[in-house]
């Protein structure tokens, strides 16, 4: 029986139309826009526009680009639109560990306008006085957040911001001498992927803890991983199961007493926004993604914000420029004094940071904070009524309260039915809702993720719920249905066991000539 | 249209599962099987595999069933309403391992795709003595005693992964453990399991798979860069003691060295000293040297000594000391545990609890995780 009452699960179905890729579409000459040709008078000045270009860089092949008139490539695309279930489509709490929010339309309308489009990053710095403002002042704001002293906005995504932090690192242990020396990172099995991915892009070897019977990473565990080639702790709190290390300032001064950094990944800070601080738990550095928890969209990943705040300490390494104002004007400081360089051009990806300014000062500080409050409570919500649903359960901290997501288990249901998280996602799609397949590290049996955040209204929760209660409840009365789905979408079943291998993947068009279509050029 | 049968054989051993319920500790043996049915023993085999071919009936006009007379499949077959192919001949009511033995062998002359068998770990080694890893296979647990991961969780999930196989939705295969008792031993109390071989079974993903966390590896993938760590830090002047596993026989492969899959190897500066050593041999050859020991968990339990290696005795595994004790898992295999601590039952207390505690696991190149081991 479903735990909420009188909520009706909603029938969908998916638009098919056997879309061509985009290579395929069009005619050879077959244009979009026309430019006109160049004036005369410009001409006269600056001659063709091509002869100054260096030889070198001239290409001496025709880009193999797709020649497609502007009305094709709407119906295309549009086309595509209603074969994707997006975020602003349905109730999106089943992409647990991603924040799904609402990314209020008006801040788009912002970041489409003239005023940001056409600012060039080269411009002088007298005539984009405005947008640098908004990279101060979200600078500012997020150190009240976190409690730290100085954020830089360049990182272009979380993973870039990790990758930042175990930069950091490693500047701060060469300016102390031991560089060579502290070469192991350590992180937690449920700390996000890249938390362990990015400092082994940087030549770091990794030290994971699992966690221990109540969930939280085991501090035994961590006492064993510390040597003195501890070079730094990355750790995300809460992690993907919820739970909140209550343990956390333990860990960071263990981390220091062997001379290493602590570096917070916020990716989930959405249930603790002017509640818990990076500071006081003692972290060097964290960063925020502002396409999750500030409402910037994800946007299908990236280029997005992985904004990277650091103690004072650590000023001296962060990536340079650094947006400062000196009383009468904004300006650039490359005056960085152990800077670790650039990690990516310019400055920021500048609509993702500009949504994020916004989102922040509609809201204000009671504002964020009852953000949390409320993302807190409806996962909590969320978690009774789903835990009244049979077949499921939320492994950890039996009894307790959870920050803004759950990891939970079907696998009380497999047993009982063979039907398993994979086919439960799969028939969720029937009825318009996304289940996703993340559930990293799969320690959890049958796991499955939900993170409801603070947008979604309590008849969406319901009816997700709902959603869940009817699919569970078929995997006892109808399995078949649920095995065999999804039944009204655009792919009838994927098959991923080739995803990895290399052999056969065609992530271009020109891999899928050479791969699928023995095409040789 | 033309439609491509696919060929599935079934063996079932009729007596795996009769000793469980009257209390006894496996089958094996014809006096133990008698006081099994004096007990009152009734055959669990038969409808727990109806369990599992029933997940087949919606394919069934696309796939032949082929297997043996009576008892080891063809009533089971009529009964949930297949038409088999019978091949073969048994004495009804009296089968042996032999008539396992002999099915498996003859089904791998038919060239089937795959291969369900129902029974114990009794019943995997049997099919393993046939057939080795000549054909993919898929055991259905109907007997008293599982510790083989040849077999699927449950004669439900036997049937969902045969379904998926012969769908094609499942299209990888993997190595799986056959893990046999000692059963006169087991009998008496003590449980002591030694690995006797590798099925070739359907793989089946522990858990759905992360699309976020990049492409999910292959435990092929994980075993070359387990290997390749492993390698690189090899220390001059140390024996190398390599055991039994799929894992480690990566270290073997990569070092071009011969291997013995389910033995202990010794190597010495990247080459190979000897293979498949006893206790008495590999003491023999340490005595007084300084020694590394490279093991993995045997099969899903998460031993790391006392099952499949009891050639390390505690003697060997005092000598060498805890830190010279390198642990190997891929994370897939480290995660199957679901949270589940590594185990160690080498037959000697003092030696247990000296391993007691936590250890590293090298679980990729420049990769550990820290790990709680107990008794």
């Amino acid at each position: 029986m479903s735990p909420v009452k009188n909520m009706k699960v909603r029938n969908f179905h998916q638009a098919k139309w056997d879309e061509p890729i985009i290579f395929e579409l069009g005619s050879k000459g077959e244009r979009g826009i026309l430019l006109p040709e160049i004036e005369n008078e410009i001409e006269a000045v600056i001659g063709d526009g091509f002869s100054k270009i260096p030889k070198h860089m001239i290409r001496e092949q025709v880009p193999c680009l797709p020649e497609i008139s502007q009305m094709q490539v709407l119906k295309h695309y549009l086309r595509l639109s209603q074969e994707t279930l997006g975020a602003d489509l349905n109730v999106d709490i089943g992409q647990g560990t991603c924040t799904m929010k609402y990314s209020p339309k008006i801040n788009e309308i912002f970041a489409i306008s003239p005023k940001i489009t056409e600012l060039h990053p080269s411009q002088p710095i007298c005539t984009v006085q405005g947008i640098l403002e908004i990279f101060y002042k979200t600078d500012l704001f997020l150190r009240e957040i976190s409690g730290l002293d100085q954020f830089t906005l360049q990182p272009a995504s979380g993973s870039q911001a990790i990758l930042t932090m175990s930069s950091i690192i490693k500047a701060f242990h060469d300016y102390n001498g031991e560089n060579t020396q502290r070469d192991e990172i350590i992180t937690t099995i449920f700390s996000h992927p890249s938390d362990a991915a990015a400092p082994a892009v940087q030549g770091y070897k990794i030290i994971d803890i699992y966690p221990n019977q109540e969930g939280l990473p085991d501090l035994e565990a961590l006492k064993e991983a510390i040597s003195d080639r501890t070079a730094g702790l990355l750790i995300t709190n809460p992690e993907d199961t919820g739970i909140y290390n209550p343990y956390i300032k333990e860990f960071t001064k263990m981390i220091h007493e062997a001379g290493g950094l602590c570096g917070y990944d916020q990716a989930n800070a959405n249930g603790v926004l002017g509640i818990a601080r990076a500071k006081e738990a003692d972290f060097d550095m964290c960063f925020f993604n502002l396409h999750k928890t500030f409402s910037s969209p994800h946007g299908c990943g990236g280029p997005s914000a992985g904004a990277l705040g650091v103690k004072k300490e650590l000023i001296k390494f962060l990536p340079v420029p650094l947006v400062r104002y000196n009383g009468s004007e904004y300006l650039f400081d490359y005056n960085v004094s152990h800077t670790i360089g650039k990690v990516r051009s310019y400055y920021g990806v500048v609509p993702a940071v500009l949504k994020a300014y916004s989102w922040i000062m509609s809201l204000g500080r009671e504002g964020l904070e009852e953000v949390s409050r409320i993302a807190v409570l409806n996962n909590n919500y969320l978690l009774k009524k789903v835990l009244e649903i049979n077949g499921t359960s939320a492994p950890y901290a039996k009894g307790h309260h959870r920050i803004e997501q759950v990891r939970y288990s079907w696998n009380k249901l497999t047993e009982e039915t063979g039907i398993t998280t994979e086919d439960i996602t799969n028939r969720m799609v029937d009825f318009g809702f996304h289940m996703w397949s993340s559930h990293h590290p799969f320690i959890v049996p049958q796991p499955f993720t939900l993170e409801p955040t603070e947008s979604y209204s309590k008849a969406e929760i319901d009816e997700y719920i709902a959603g869940l209660a009817k699919v569970a409840e078929e995997a006892h009365s109808n399995p078949e249905i649920v095995k065999n789905a999804p039944h009204r979408s655009v792919v009838h079943k994927l098959i991923t066991d080739s995803l990895d291998d290399p052999d056969k993947w065609a992530i271009t068009w020109r891999s899928y000539l050479k791969k699928w279509k023995n095409d040789r050029i | 249209m033309i439609i491509i049968m696919k060929k599935v054989g079934l063996i079932i051993n009729p007596i795996a599962g009769m000793g469980g319920r009257v209390g006894l500790k496996g089958t094996d043996g014809g006096e133990i099987l008698e006081q099994a049915r004096l007990l009152g023993a009734i055959p669990e085999s038969q409808n727990r595999t109806l369990i599992t071919i029933q997940k087949l009936l919606p394919i069934q006009e696309k796939i032949e069933l082929i297997t043996y007379p009576e008892e080891m499949g063809e009533n089971i077959a009529k009964k949930c309403g297949f038409q088999p192919t019978i091949i073969g001949s048994i004495s009804k009511g009296k089968t042996t391992r032999e008539d396992t033995q002999k099915a498996a062998k003859d089904l791998l002359d038919l060239k089937i795709d795959l291969l369900l068998f129902a029974g114990g770990d009794g019943t995997a080694r049997d099919i393993y003595d046939a057939i080795e890893d000549e054909l993919v296979t898929l055991g259905i647990p109907t007997g008293v005693k599982i510790q083989s991961a040849v077999f699927a969780r449950n004669p439900a999930r036997a049937g969902e992964l045969a379904l998926s196989f012969l769908q094609k939705r499942t299209i990888r295969v993997r190595e799986a453990e056959v893990m046999d008792i000692d059963e006169d031993s087991f009998r008496k109390g003590i449980v002591r399991a030694k690995l006797y071989g590798y099925l070739t079974i359907p793989y089946e993903r522990a858990h759905v798979q992360s699309s976020k966390a990049g492409s999910p590896e292959t435990e092929n993938f994980a075993h070359q860069a387990i290997a390749e760590e492993i390698i690189e830090n090899m220390e001059t002047n140390y024996f190398y003691i390599v055991g039994p596993g799929t894992t480690t026989r990566a270290i073997m492969d990569k070092l071009q060295l011969a291997n013995t899959l389910l033995g202990i190897d010794l190597i010495y500066d990247k080459k190979l000293i000897a293979n498949d050593l006893n206790e008495s041999k590999l003491t023999h050859y340490i005595q007084g040297k300084k020694a590394k020991l490279i093991i993995t968990p045997i099969g899903g339990q998460g031993y790391i000594l006392g099952r499949g290696n009891q050639q390390l005795s505690p003697d060997i595994i005092k000598k060498i000391g805890k830190d010279n004790i390198i642990v190997i898992a891929t994370r897939n295999k480290i995660n199957s545990l679901n949270g589940q601590p590594l185990l160690v039952d080498s037959g000697d207390k003092e030696v247990d609890e000296l391993l007691c505690g936590y250890i590293g696991i090298i679980t990729g190149y420049r990769e550990k995780s820290i790990y709680r081991v107990t008794r």
